[in-house]
């Protein structure tokens, strides 16, 4: 028999560890499924393992993790699987993963899915050669063996870029430039924005501060970077691009890109929940009730997997839904909801501010008809608009045809840009050309486990 | 719902459903100076046609198919010339594989008997020349029957390259468009959507899963079923098989693309949600693929499935299709129920579809696949 449990958690980052907490304490089954060894998540990675040396480095915002996590470790009745990659939601949410190479399946009585943010691809002329990377994997380096590069150039816009920046900066090893794409002007027109996002305003002094470390560290910084393109034969040699009416060109064998983070669609896509283009934040989002349920009943989002907010509203978004569901299932929650809902309207005061200023750069929105858009079939954004002009009237029809998101990203990389080359060929709304129908397995799977799997056997790791 | 009067022109033949079906019968149509409009409750592909594993088969098809099947390979093999496009067909044995001497046995006696009937495209492969063709294959196996030049193909391209065709002819396609009702007026069927009204004295229903409703609508209900047959394609392998490659014992269809990936279907289902377009893929289906795929090659013990897929198709109690006229109305034609295997026969049976319409008749016997076989029985 396939287990059931009442609350399955996909993720263990911040909102899926809140997420438990909350549930658990209601005496709900709960079990938490992520695929890293430790919980937290990319924000809070390898928090229970971190040095104190890197917790100065990485600072107070990823320091104060270890409280969340220690409080989820010591949760009762929260079954945590690390190390578990969830391969597909089968009918009447049958989560099926892989776990030490072997699959079995769970059915969710609430499926809440807290697979949070990736980073937004940034297509540009170079992006596929060796050697250039993002700011999330440098960050990743540093969060698990405190690895940096020397003399990386960090190219793009968005909060992360300069959080790296002063954080590398810390840990001795600056960075060689910062290329930044924000318009030089764009800074006046959100001053609308940045009024309103003085109630928030630690966030602001927060930024303000990272950025004068890093410029105080003699970093080069180059402002309202245009036409970025990376250049090198076999690999990165240098990073070219034009700054205040000047072309420049600075030679590395690292190039970190960065714009932005947007939600990772793939398992509520996979679920056929209704999603919705939003232009702030341009990436799409899935419609969620106030108590953050999708289109599809007791499927619900936590974290910045419904929209980017940040890491701590994706823990209140995550005790949130932990209460709404024990609410659901009879258990009284008191005030805790009502307080959390205020709690994260606050919160939210900074974002329209960030989200104007950061707007990715129209180069990785529109990329050049030469740069390529899908990595692992090798198609270029020029492609796509042929097939749209040939009458292919969306993502679908452009995948069948020119195989985009056909390869083992499973359109991850490309699913954005392909929508928004398409909206922009074609004249129509990022809404009515819509998204990739995301097919499983989520993650590949190798054929063997496959051939091993029976969705009927109880999970042998589990006496319940 | 009001009836809008129709904007458009009477075409000679409406048909229903932008499937292979209905864009090869379109295109056949329109080359014999039919005018023709296509209307497609999606788009053109959408379905089963559009996501098929792109067998192009004649091997081991029922007796009443081989006719039709055999001709459409010589359309198949003439493609380019006749679509301007090759559509990714490739010419590539087709395999059925004996896992025992009782299942080659039994094959062997069906290349016997389909030769009496003056047929001689089967061939039967004993243990060594199995082997020579599928050198990576598992070593119980004993043998096969072949179809030396059949061969596969990309689907959707296929599907969409007849439609292009069609179109350059004359034929006009309108997506998005549902039929609703089908009404006979002053010598004309109307067809009506949810916006719109289409009228034309012929009518062609071939429109997969959904075919079932307009022919009860018209007092031919037959049992179409609603399938999703799963399929699953794999990482990139070295290059070991250029043959598609099928099982006699369990299902299975199993092909090598050009690019190094495995497609491999055949056979096992999912569950298909016709009325929301939807279908699930199971597992616990697909785990039996993947087990009669490694079991028969081994080498695919190192492959890693990269996406798993389903479509729509309408599948027949007796698995072979309702093709021909209807048996109670002048003027609607039947093809859908192909029970997915229809994507090879698209080409003859569009040609046969065009010349039943322009004609009345055809030279073919379609008596077989006729839409009142499932009733036979009460009416006696």
């Amino acid at each position: 028999m396939t287990q059931l449990k009442d609350v399955v958690i996909i993720g263990a980052g911040p909102a899926g560890m809140a997420c438990a907490v909350e549930a658990a304490s209601k005496g709900l089954s709960t079990v938490v499924l992520d695929e890293n060894p430790q919980p937290g998540g990319q924000i809070y990675r390898a928090i229970e393992s971190a040095t104190e040396n890197r917790l100065r480095v990485l600072g107070q915002d990823y320091a104060r993790g270890r409280e969340l996590a220690s409080e989820f470790r010591q949760a009762n009745g929260v079954d945590y699987r690390p190390g578990s990659t969830v391969w597909n939601i089968g009918p009447d949410r049958l989560v099926e993963f892989s776990r030490d190479g072997k699959s079995s399946a769970i059915r969710a009585g609430h499926l809440v899915v807290a697979t949070g943010a990736i980073e937004r691809p940034c297509p540009l002329p170079g992006w596929t050669l060796p050697g250039v990377t993002t700011a999330g994997a440098l960050q990743i380096l540093l969060k698990t063996s405190g690895i940096t590069y020397e003399g990386a150039v960090l190219t793009g816009s968005g909060p992360l870029l300069w959080l790296l920046a002063a954080q590398m900066v810390d840990a001795g090893s600056p960075p060689k430039a910062i290329v930044e794409t924000v318009p030089r002007e764009r800074l006046f027109r959100t001053l609308p924005e940045l009024i309103a996002a003085l109630g928030a305003r630690e966030y602001l002094l927060k930024g303000m501060s990272m950025i004068r470390k890093v410029k105080r560290s003699g970093v080069r910084i180059h402002l309202g970077a245009e036409d970025i393109a990376i250049e090198g034969s076999g690999a990165v040699s240098a990073i070219r691009f034009r700054s205040k009416g000047t072309e420049h060109r600075i030679a590395t064998d690292t190039v970190a890109l960065h714009q932005g983070v947007v939600p990772n669609q793939q398992v509520t896509r996979l679920l056929g929940c209704r999603h919705f283009w939003d232009d702030n934040q341009k990436c799409f989002r899935p419609e969620l009730s106030e108590d953050r349920e999708t289109s599809c009943a007791h499927v619900y989002v936590a974290g910045d997997g419904g929209g980017i907010e940040g890491a701590k509203s994706a823990e209140m978004q995550g005790r949130l839904v932990g209460l709404a569901i024990a609410e659901k299932e009879g258990r009284g929650t008191g005030p805790r909801i009502t307080e959390l809902r205020l709690a994260l309207k606050r919160e939210a005061r900074v974002r329209p501010f960030l989200e104007k200023l950061y707007t990715p750069s129209r180069q990785i929105l529109h990329p050049d008809d030469a740069t390529v858009i899908c990595r692992c079939e090798e198609v270029t954004a020029g492609s796509v608009r042929e097939t749209v002009a040939q009458g292919a009237p969306g993502p679908n029809q452009v995948k069948s045809f020119l195989r985009t998101g056909m390869g083992p990203c499973q359109g991850r990389i490309c699913g954005l840009v392909v929508t928004s080359v398409i909206s922009e060929s074609s004249g129509k709304s990022p809404d009515d050309v819509d998204y990739y129908r995301i097919r499983p397995p989520l993650k590949p799977l190798p054929l063997a486990e496959l051939a091993d799997y029976s969705a009927d056997m109880p999970d042998s790791r589990d006496p319940a | 719902m009001t009836i809008v009067p129709a904007p458009h022109t009477t075409p000679d033949l409406l048909v229903i459903g932008g499937g292979i079906h209905g864009c090869a019968a379109a295109l056949f149509a329109a080359k014999r100076g039919m005018s023709v409009t296509v209307i497609e409750k999606d788009s053109v592909a959408r379905h089963a046609s559009g996501v098929n594993a792109g067998g192009v088969r004649r091997l081991g098809r029922d007796f009443a198919e081989v006719p039709i099947s055999v001709r459409s390979m010589q359309i198949w093999h003439d493609i380019p010339d006749l679509l301007g496009e090759d559509c990714g067909f490739q010419i590539a044995p087709q395999i059925k594989l004996a896992e025992n001497e009782e299942e080659l046995a039994g094959l062997r006696k069906r290349a016997e008997e389909l030769a009496m009937l003056g047929f001689e495209h089967e061939v039967v492969l004993d243990r060594h020349r199995v082997r020579e063709l599928l050198p990576a294959v598992a070593d119980h196996v004993v043998g096969g029957l072949a179809c030396l030049d059949d061969g596969f193909a990309q689907p959707f391209w296929t599907t969409t390259a007849f439609r292009r065709k069609a179109e350059q002819l004359g034929a006009v396609f309108v997506e998005g468009t549902r039929a609703e009702r089908l009404l006979r007026e002053a010598g004309n069927w109307v067809v009506t959507t949810l916006t719109d009204s289409y009228r034309a004295p012929k009518v062609l229903i071939s429109c997969g899963a959904w075919s079932g409703i307009l022919a009860a609508q018209l007092d031919e209900p037959v049992p179409v079923q609603a399938i999703a047959p799963l399929m699953l394609v794999t990482s990139r392998l070295p290059a070991f098989c250029n043959a598609v490659v099928g099982a006699t014992g369990r299902p299975l269809s199993f092909k090598q693309m050009p690019n190094g990936t495995v497609v491999i279907g055949g056979g096992r289902r999912g569950i298909a949600e016709p009325a929301s377009n939807r279908s699930e893929i199971l597992f616990s289906q697909l785990r039996l693929t993947a087990d009669t795929a490694i079991s028969l090659f081994p080498i695919m013990a190192g492959a890693t499935i990269i996406r798993a897929w389903s479509g729509i198709e309408g599948c027949m109690p007796d698995e072979i299709p309702v093709i021909g006229a209807s048996r109670k109305h002048e003027g609607i034609f039947y093809s859908f129920g192909y029970s997915a295997h229809g994507f090879q026969l698209g080409p003859a049976v569009g040609e046969l579809m065009a010349e039943l319409a322009a004609t009345g008749s055809t030279q073919t016997d379609l008596s077989k696949f006729s839409i009142d076989r499932f009733h036979s029985n009460q009416c006696q």
